[in-house]
């Protein structure tokens, strides 16, 4: 109760074999999210091309090649 | 100690907030430039057959633009949010996996040291060798080989910032001396970066009459935006995850 625990200022828990399969899962799922806006030409959006242009300028911006 | 989802989750709502305010610096800063390259796509395009943004657009809308330019301002929040979103997201869990090998006690100078290195490695070293480029400038031909080699300097800038720490790690055998172990890592890093520049295939697709001045105003504002992200990421998170504020309060109450 009073004496600091060592560990405190790790604020994340230890990794599992479990806990790593969920981590890649996160991580393919927010990959997926950075191709919609950085490259998809509604291959994934399902939007034809209207997601793509509508973020054109953000793809510009962000210094992904575009067009 | 946080949840891997509590993590995860507080990654996301701080890539969200740094993804919207690099999205308004982008606005102010950025935009106009875009603008005024278009003026210039838009004056040279009127000469010959105007190829209008690729594939799959029906014949009669070949003048009426899929979205408007103010739906392309508009867009822009919603792209630098997205990005943010799933960057605050990746760095959340680089941070939850990461965390236990880097040598700090302190989470802020971690989620401080993760944002640069990603900053580096994502942002300034494909920024070196691929300066981004305006709308106008860019062979609608060579889109694929300049999405694969940008993609190749974001791996390359990852894998050189790991060597780097790796190398100054290393170099730690040869005494405590903090300068031996900077100058192996920056020699390390440095020596990745440039064997990869000097592979990778140079892409100059400016054109000669495109204005010197408005070309790096615009790359100058598209580094900003991406300066803006990865700051707000590092110092986001370093204000959400770490709990020794919070800890000595309760220690207070408790005295
Ligand atoms: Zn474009």
């Amino acid at each position: 109760m009073s004496a600091p625990t060592p560990a405190r200022s790790v604020a994340v828990p230890a990794i599992s074999p479990r806990l790593l399969a969920v981590a890649l899962l996160a991580v393919g799922l927010l990959l997926m999210l950075a191709y919609l806006v950085a490259f998809d030409q509604g291959a994934v959006s399902q939007s034809g091309m209207y997601l793509h242009e509508l973020m054109h300028d953000g793809r510009h911006l962000l210094g992904v090649p575009c067009h | 100690m946080r949840t891997f989802g509590s993590v995860l989750v507080r990654g996301l709502l701080v890539g969200l907030f740094a993804g919207l305010l690099a999205g308004t610096f982008a606005y102010v800063m950025g935009e106009p430039h875009i603008d005024s390259a278009i003026a210039i796509e838009e004056a040279a395009g009127a000469a010959h057959t105007h190829d209008a943004g690729g594939q799959a657009v029906p014949a009669e809308a070949e003048e009426e633009p899929l979205v408007s330019r103010t739906g392309q301002r508009a867009g822009l929040f919603l792209a630098t949010s997205l990005y943010g979103v799933s960057l605050g997201g990746i760095f959340a869990v680089g941070f939850a996996l990461f965390r236990r090998r880097l040598r700090t006690g302190s989470d802020s100078y971690a989620a401080l040291g993760v944002a640069a290195a990603g900053f580096v490695g994502i942002v300034l070293v494909p920024f070196v060798k691929y300066p981004p480029n305006p709308p106008a400038v860019g062979d609608p031909e060579t889109i694929t080989k300049r999405t694969v080699t940008y993609l190749l300097t974001v791996v390359i800038g990852l894998l050189a910032v790991w060597a780097g720490v790796a190398a100054s790690r290393w170099a730690q055998r040869f005494g405590p001396a903090q300068w031996i172990r900077l100058g192996v890592g920056a020699a390390a890093f440095l020596a990745t970066v440039v064997v990869a520049y000097l592979i990778l295939p140079s892409i100059n697709e400016v054109p000669g009459s495109f204005p010197a001045t408005l070309l790096w105003q615009f790359r100058l504002a598209s580094l900003g935006t991406q300066s803006v992200l990865w700051l707000l990421l590092g110092l986001g998170f370093a204000a959400v995850i770490d709990r020794r504020t919070p800890v000595s309060q309760s220690e207070v109450v408790a005295a």
